[in-house]
């Protein structure tokens, strides 16, 4: 791991996603100092552009749009995260099951991820947030239904190849139970590619996240970039600020999160070391 | 004798930064003469192939030439640009690699690949390629040449898979002939036929010969010249006999003695122990599976009986698909037989599930053919070593202390416990991979081809110590082997197998004085340097 991390260093783009990164997450944590008032308060005037009192503007009710992207990175950050961790979660105990019971249960469980596979991620993800009613946790869940069946390919995947080396058949001749397979000897072997592989959903997760929120399936009364968005798309002739500044802050996010992603995965998959 | 078509002077090839020697290749002189077969030789890591490589332009990147001169036809190949290489090769060099299939195009049938050369250097017309081309098949002895044209590699063998690809090296007539391992990939029954016709072919054509091959056997059989390279450096050159029968160099010498020999050492004679592994009737076959390939099993074990004896080695020798392999993982319990026994201390364990066999596992222990794959690369050494007693309930603590004492055991020092898999080399992993079987104290070691991926000087000291702990711990053993030299000379009776079945039982001694099975024949027939192999005093030891 220690190599890795150092071969991780070594590329510029992915280290400066990770700083990228560094600065949304001091942001999220300093917001309840920077802007005691919270996001939602009317600090001012509507639709005041940029200025030394309102950093990024305000919005058409008079919120600070600069609190309200404060805010909204730390929905993202906990949105994406727990989506991502959830989908890595779910996808690696499908993928493990299929990969290594084989059979029935790995065809069963591979046809119930195509089939969630072949529906459109965002329609399933939209349906999910409407019947559970709209909430973080609900959004949170509807993202991570969405997004766990290509951590199960994946992880089946690995596990299907690994079975088959020999240092698991030595093992097995040992007299090793099922679980000590699964977790001393296989799921060690397909983290790294598992890791690299959950970065980049958090990506993904993330611009989910923003899609709801837009069309207003967020919760209501959490500050989101996408509720931002939603809110200022009726004034972005008048008032440019309200809108470009939470996309600029989209952009950057998952911009540098892939950045990391493409990082570990080149770090930690020796396949691409090679190159 | 003849005219020269290739000179290496002082050839020295680079290695990236990094590296574990500054150069792959350093200072190396050769001289390959018409009509000739000159055999580099060397372990792995010695450089051998990156000199055939560097001959066709063919470097890795970032390998390249930095020093000498590759002298053909009056040019210096080193200065050449791959424009101008590209036009020699096929033409008037040609290549066979050591893997066919990964050789050949799967996508493209065998005369449309051969088809090509003639298409990239001739003039010649569809129709007369296609002729040469059933000429040059009949040539390396395909039957049915037009049959074969039309065929696409997965179609053939793996012999004729390389003889296609002979075909393909010799369709220009090409000066000079480069054989990277061609036979190391192939069964040895086949592997002699392969180089019987490189002999002829060569012979006939007047081409001359570089032949790159681990293995001395190989070398006596077919080589006029021999060049002994050892970590980039070539330690002794001259005439076949003069290296093979006096060899001048200490490694040279080191290398040759490693080589198995093939007759049986003298063993005092034991009184046959209680069976311990019996085998009784066991069957597997592979179901072609999928809806539209029906039937069509294949059966890897088609009613094997066969006893293990305490104390005793029994060897398994047979060709790929004999079912050797799938008989010695049956017989662990490590692959579930369709129909039969198999029996241990007298006890059936052919079904029992993974919990009730546990402690029978204990007393079965197997060693893997390949040390790169048999070790968890995330797991340090001991905890490689430890995890059997853990498994069955041992302190943790106390089976690592012991875990040490069992590096020591195979030759390795205790500090390696706390390395990863990957800081060893082969022949230490495959210690390490003994020590993992041994420490749940086993009556029976199933050792499945362990030698066969290791050098000769590193084989000869795994077998060494495989049989050393065998006497020392009272052991049975059944050793897998493709390889008649290795297993007459580690093993008291040998079993050959073919199709699946026993086709010959026997002590070493009968099966190596008197074998009586056509296949049994065949195989000794097949082994590479059978005829100098024999002529070696054992004295040599």
């Amino acid at each position: 791991m220690g190599a890795g991390l150092k071969r991780f260093a070594r590329n510029r783009m992915a280290l400066l996603g990770a700083c990228v990164i560094l600065i949304v997450v001091a942001l999220t944590i300093m917001a309840p100092f920077l802007f005691p008032a919270g996001a939602f308060a009317l600090v001012g005037p509507a639709l005041q552009p940029p200025s030394a009192r309102f950093w990024l503007g305000t919005d058409a009710l008079g919120r600070d749009v600069a609190a309200g992207v404060a805010e909204g990175a730390r929905t993202s950050l906990l949105i994406g995260m727990s989506a991502a961790m959830g989908a890595v979660v779910l996808g690696a105990v499908i993928g493990g099951l299929a990969g290594y019971c084989r059979g029935a249960v790995d065809i069963v469980l591979m046809r119930i991820t195509e089939f969630f596979q072949t529906i459109p991620a965002f329609l399933l993800a939209m349906l999910l947030v409407v019947i559970l009613s709209p909430s973080v946790l609900s959004v949170i869940i509807a993202i991570t239904a969405v997004s766990w069946p290509g951590i199960a390919r994946l992880v089946r995947g690995e596990f299907v190849a690994l079975g088959g080396r020999e240092f698991i058949l030595a093992s097995a001749g040992l007299g090793a139970s099922g679980p000590r397979l699964v977790f001393v000897h296989l799921l060690p072997n397909c983290l790294s590619s598992i890791i690299a592989v959950g970065s980049l959903l958090v990506a993904t997760a993330i611009l989910l996240e923003t899609g709801l929120a837009f069309l207003g399936l967020g919760d209501p009364n959490v500050m989101s970039w996408g509720l931002q968005i939603s809110a200022g798309r009726v004034s972005l002739r008048a008032a440019w600020w309200v809108c470009t500044f939470p996309g600029i802050a989209i952009l950057l996010t998952v911009l540098s999160i892939n950045l990391v992603g493409d990082g570990l995965n080149e770090a930690l998959n020796p396949r691409l070391r090679e190159r | 004798m003849s005219d020269v078509v290739l000179t290496l002077d002082n050839l020295t090839i680079g290695l990236p930064k990094g590296a574990d020697r500054a150069a792959a290749v350093s200072g190396l002189n050769l001289t390959l003469r018409a009509g000739e077969v000159t055999c580099l030789i060397g372990e792995s890591g010695s450089g051998k192939s990156l000199a055939a490589r560097a001959i066709l332009g063919l470097l890795p990147p970032r390998v390249t030439v930095t020093g000498g001169a590759i002298a053909f036809d009056g040019q210096d190949l080193t200065r050449l640009t791959q424009k101008q290489l590209a036009r020699i090769r096929g033409d008037r060099i040609g290549m066979i690699f050591q893997e066919p299939m990964t050789a050949l195009n799967p996508l493209h049938s065998i005369g449309r690949q051969i088809g090509e050369v003639l298409a990239i250097h001739t003039a010649m017309g569809a129709t007369a390629r296609r002729a040469r081309v059933e000429k040059l098949l009949a040539d390396v002895h395909l039957p049915e040449p037009s049959r074969i044209a039309r065929s696409y590699p997965h179609q053939l063998s793996g012999g004729q898979r390389q003889r296609a690809m002979i075909a393909m090296a010799l369709a220009l007539d090409p000066k000079l002939l480069i054989a990277d391992e061609p036979t190391t990939a192939l069964d040895v029954t086949t592997q002699a036929q392969i180089l019987r016709l490189i002999h002829e072919l060569q012979r006939e054509h007047g081409t001359a010969v570089l032949f790159i091959t681990h293995d001395f056997g190989v070398v006596a059989d077919i080589a006029d010249q021999v060049a002994v390279l050892r970590q980039g450096e070539m330690v002794e050159s001259g005439p076949r006999d003069a290296v093979l029968n006096a060899p001048q160099h200490p490694y040279t010498k080191a290398l040759l003695a490693a080589v198995p020999r093939l007759a049986v050492p003298v063993r005092p004679v034991e009184a046959q122990g209680l069976v311990v592994l019996e085998s009784i009737g066991a069957r597997k076959s592979y179901a072609a599976k999928g809806w539209f390939a029906r039937g069509r099993a294949t059966r890897a074990l088609d009613g094997v009986d066969v006893q293990l004896h305490r104390g005793e080695t029994l060897g398994l020798v047979g060709e790929s698909g004999s079912g050797k392999s799938t008989l010695a993982r049956a017989m662990t319990r490590l692959l579930a037989i369709d129909s039969g026994e198999i029996i241990l201390n007298g006890e059936s364990i052919t079904q029992l599930t993974t919990k009730a066999l546990r402690p029978y596992r204990q007393k079965i222990q197997m060693i893997f053919q390949d040390p790169y794959a048999s070790l968890d690369p995330r797991q340090r050494i001991v905890d490689v070593i430890a995890e059997g007693p853990i498994i069955h309930g041992a302190v943790p603590a106390e089976a690592r202390l012991r875990a040490r004492d069992l590096l020591r055991l195979v030759g390795l020092d205790p500090s390696a416990a706390e390395r990863f898999p990957h800081e060893f080399s082969g022949g230490q992993r495959q210690r390490i991979g003994i020590a993992r079987a041994l420490a749940l104290q086993p009556e029976v070691l199933v050792a499945d081809e362990p030698v066969s991926a290791l050098d000769v000087s590193v084989q000869a000291q795994v077998l060494d110590l495989l049989a050393d702990i065998k006497a020392k711990l009272g052991l049975s053993m059944l050793f897998v082997t493709h390889d008649l030299r290795v297993a007459l000379q580690i093993c008291d009776r040998i079993a050959v197998m073919q199709h699946g079945a026993i086709v010959e039982l026997g002590t070493a001694t009968a099966i190596f004085t008197a074998p009586r099975h056509p296949y049994t024949k065949a195989l000794f027939a097949a082994v590479p340097g059978a005829s100098w192999n024999q002529s070696i005093p054992a004295a040599a030891e």
